[in-house]
């Protein structure tokens, strides 16, 4: 265990780690405990939308995992992300149970639509939470494994990996496009009712899933961080920077990428298993192409391979997203493509790697200073 | 063989004879209009019944009057037409001076009305217009009412038109095939001609009539069924080739300025579906100020509009690679990123500039129309995007292998280094280069837009289908691109009957994923040091 492993010494990961905390008691206390007169209330719309932004920020982290430390450019990202989506709402949907417009206490309502008479396999056991909590974990996971494993050992790097994890989730978006795949075709899945035997749309209930986001997006930062400082990580950072040379040097590089690359996919699924129920919809449109490129951008405005810049590199765009789109509507593509172009051309570290670079700079040549007033 | 066609016409001919001595004796004519003139709905049934089967123009006069409820009977049971200006006219034609005591108009009751219409039907086979009597003997074809058979050995003596000829000859075999009557020589003898320009509707016929059939005859469809079914499967081919073709020369178009910015250069750019969008929407400006001042010149539209978009898309293009993608050569990762964010903002310029519904561009006359090849039926505009896909694959070929530009470029791919010690100005070769491929995605968009929405998302739809042909085809190599992209569309189309249009395209996408597995490299790929690099 190395040094860097102490929590401690890591100012940036504290202050992530102490902001989070006090967003996870402070808004769920606000929601719930101030009246919705008082001035310091925070109304329920806000605080699903901050949940939206923290779900992000776990897609952003998972994807600064894969792309920050080992060099893989997922252009796929939000295929896991769907997948997770949508094991979430297999599981909501069994729980709307006779509630649904045609009443039927087996089927939901797409099904019984296209008059099918019995649950597709695809649907078992997604009525128990803790299987599709598993499945939103191990779905992602296994298509990432199974994928890379035959990406990774075939040696497809660079630019080809991320046009292929783009057709990929392009493959993956038609499918789930048709409604022979059980899974509500163009609609996808919605109308949700319940989680767990309480109200969906309940303030408590938003409240718990927004401490619950919050915590999943420690719980992975924590992961991601202690992945990345342990030994294993300097060799993925050796791969990122020099792939054939850590082969050379005896590595099994497509071992330590595949990794990597599944964990990343495991945690988008989570992201995306929070998101659902507090957006309270998940169709097909979830894995176009460029909702996966879009979530690559969060990652490179924050920071690439800093984590933390990822998450807040999600926020920030996200924000400004609600912000224009709202606001000035046309004007919301040309900001984000502009934003592409300057943060490519302009920011290559990211706010946080820049502002880091800065900082230092400034200690070195206080340092130094120092030094050569030292020296006569 | 002759004989065999022979023997059916020799006996029509002869049953047309005996029809036209009848309908010259003039007395079976008159015992019909005597039972029309009648309150008896059965008598005027029968009536009906005997016209259809006599046939001539007066026949068929005096049934349409009683069609449009204009037919009255005096008390002699001679009839009488009451023409729509109020003229009164015997069923012969002659105008009558002045109206008979104690007219009373022919009743029809629904059972009457269907004998009529029946009638009428086959007595269009010998109407004046030939289209006419072509949809009336399809009509008896489908029909295959055996009370027809007179009237159309008829109908056939008397025509002339080949191509309507066919089609009665046809109907009249349907009938003698499915009446259990006729002889089986003569059933066998119209297996045969049906058999001759067999299709689904003949099938279907044949398969309804075997059930019933005597064995000889069962036989005789049995091998005309197997004929069929062979030619049909073979023309299913050649037809899901031909589209195949088309779709992969559309998919060429597409990809081959991305074969010349990713595939020569190295460059992931995002934006090339707008430089076709922006080909597209140039067609569509063109198109407006022709309709606006000049209508004569429509027909030249496209081709008018081809050098403006190669003009328009290759500045585009030349923009931005003197802006952005000079500062990110050797960073692929970044140059995606920043071209998708170049896609974004064309696409939303021309959103605010258009609007976001699609806008109507024409075809020219040369590229409407379809062209009938051996039986399949070819728009013309698919042709013409096979034709034109292939020739700018065969001037771009040249400009590389044959220009002074071509070839500093490829001396610039491949060393760059080396072709600057040789005086070559690389940045300038490279933004030359670049806006090339894209006044090449621009001609596409020319082509494009005769086939697609012309919308602001009209690029987005290509780009993922260009960079699979131009991976699967193999980077840097104009010829895999061309293979690639005909393989792929002819795959496409040959997995569309089996699969489904979504599914077909899932699977080829599997398939390309699969494939970069096995040859990242793709099809055809470059050797030597240049693949490091």
């Amino acid at each position: 265990m190395s040094r860097a492993l102490y929590l401690r010494h890591d100012k940036l990961g504290m202050g992530f780690l102490m902001v989070l905390c006090a967003l996870g008691v402070l808004v769920p206390v606000l929601n719930l405990a101030l009246p919705v007169t008082s001035g310091w209330h925070v109304p329920t719309y806000a605080m699903s939308l901050m949940g939206k932004y923290v779900c992000y920020a776990l897609l952003a982290v998972a994807l600064d995992l894969v792309w920050g430390f080992c060099g893989i450019l997922s252009l796929g990202h939000g295929a896991f992300f769907a997948l997770g989506g949508y094991c979430m709402g297999m599981y909501l949907m069994r729980q709307i149970g006779t509630r649904g417009v045609y009443g039927n206490p087996l089927l939901p309502d797409f099904m019984v639509f296209l008059n099918w008479k019995e649950l597709p396999l695809t649907w078992f056991g997604f009525s128990s939470f803790g299987y599709a909590m598993m499945m939103v974990i191990v779905v992602p996971g296994a298509l990432a494994f199974v994928f890379g494993w035959f990406a990774f050992r075939s040696r497809v790097t660079g630019v080809y990996l991320s046009i292929i994890t783009q057709a990929m989730t392009y493959a993956m978006m038609l499918a789930f496009f048709r409604n022979d795949m059980g899974f509500g075709g163009n609609n996808g899945l919605t109308d949700f009712k319940d989680i767990l035997g309480f109200n969906i749309q309940a303030q408590g209930t938003r409240a718990c899933l927004f401490i619950a986001s919050v915590a999943a997006l420690a719980g992975c930062y924590l992961l991601a961080r202690f992945m990345v400082h342990s030994a294993y990580g300097k060799v993925l950072i050796a791969i990122r920077d020099a792939e054939s040379r850590s082969r050379f040097l005896g590595y099994r590089v497509e071992h330590f990428k595949l990794l990597a690359f599944t964990v990343s996919a495991s945690m988008a699924g989570l992201a995306g298993a929070l998101y659902v129920p507090q957006i309270g919809i998940i169709n097909p449109s979830e894995f176009a192409p460029g909702n996966s490129i879009e979530a690559v951008i969060w990652v490179a405005v924050g920071g690439r391979g800093t984590l933390v810049g990822a998450a807040l590199g999600a926020v920030l765009v996200n924000f400004s997203k609600t912000w224009l789109t709202g606001a000035m509507p046309e004007v919301w593509l040309f900001a984000l493509g502009a934003l592409f172009i300057v943060v490519t051309l302009f920011l290559p570290k990211g706010i946080i790697g820049t502002a880091s670079e800065m900082l230092k700079n400034r200690r070195d040549r206080q340092t130094s200073g120092q030094t050569e007033e030292a020296r006569p | 063989m002759r004989s065999r066609f022979l023997t059916p016409i020799l006996a029509m001919l002869a049953l047309c004879a005996s029809a036209i001595g009848m309908s010259a004796s003039a007395s079976p004519a008159d015992e019909a209009f005597a039972k029309l003139a009648s309150d008896q709905f059965p008598q005027i049934e029968q009536g009906i019944v005997d016209l259809s089967a006599i046939g001539t123009p007066e026949a068929a006069g005096v049934l349409e009057a009683l069609s449009e409820t204009k037919l009255f009977y005096a008390p002699d049971k001679s009839l009488v037409i009451k023409k729509s200006e109020g003229q009164l006219t015997s069923p012969s034609g002659a105008a009558l001076t002045e109206a008979p005591a104690g007219l009373k108009q022919v009743r029809i009751n629904n059972r009457v009305r269907r004998a009529l219409e029946s009638a009428l039907g086959s007595l269009t086979l010998i109407s004046p217009d030939p289209a006419k009597r072509k949809a009336a003997a399809e009509a008896v074809f489908k029909a295959r009412d055996p009370l027809a058979l007179p009237l159309i050995t008829q109908a056939l003596a008397r025509e002339s038109d080949a191509g309507v000829k066919d089609t009665m000859l046809r109907a009249r075999a349907a009938i003698v095939l499915a009446s259990s009557t006729a002889p089986d020589l003569e059933r066998i003898n119209a297996v045969d001609v049906l058999a001759e320009k067999g299709d689904q509707d003949v099938l279907a016929l044949f398969s309804t009539v075997k059930a019933m059939a005597p064995a000889s005859v069962k036989q005789a469809i049995d091998t005309a069924i197997n004929a069929i079914e062979r030619r049909l499967a073979l023309l299913s081919s050649v037809q899901n080739a031909l589209y195949g073709l088309s779709l992969g020369s559309v998919l060429l178009l597409a990809a081959i300025g991305l074969a010349i910015t990713f595939g020569v250069m190295g460059i992931i750019n995002m934006a090339h579906g707008e430089m076709v969008m922006i080909g597209a929407y140039t067609t569509f400006m063109v198109q407006e100020v022709i309709r606006a001042r000049y209508p004569a010149l429509f027909d030249w539209s496209l081709l008018i509009a081809l050098p403006l978009a190669f003009v328009t898309a290759g500045a585009v293009g030349l923009v931005l690679e003197r802006s952005i993608i000079r500062f990110l050569y050797g960073r692929p990762l970044e140059t995606l990123l920043a071209t998708w964010g170049v896609s974004l903002m064309l696409q939303q310029a021309v959103r605010s500039l258009f609007g976001p519904t699609n806008r109507e561009v024409g075809a020219p006359a040369f590229m409407s129309g379809s062209v009938d090849l051996f039986g399949l039926t070819i728009t013309s505009g698919r042709l013409w995007i096979i034709v034109f896909s292939l020739v700018v694959f065969v001037v771009l070929s040249l400009v590389l292998r044959a220009t002074s530009f071509g070839l500093k470029m490829r001396a610039v791919t491949q060393n760059r280094r080396m072709a600057a010690a040789m005086g070559i100005r690389t940045p300038w070769i490279d933004s030359l280069t670049f806006a090339l491929g894209s006044g090449i995605a621009g001609i596409a968009g020319v082509a494009l837009s005769q086939i697609d929405n012309v919308s602001p998302n009209l690029g987005q739809g290509y780009i993922i289908d260009s960079f699979m042909v131009v991976v699967f085809g193999g980077v840097g190599n104009l010829w895999g691109t061309l293979v690639a992209a005909l393989t792929l569309g002819v795959a496409n189309k040959f997995l569309e009957p089996l699969a489904g249009a979504v599914l077909g395209k899932i699977v080829v996408l599997v398939f390309i994923i699969l494939f970069i597995q096995k040859r990242p490299r793709g099809l055809f790929a470059l050797k030597g040091r240049a693949v490091e690099a």
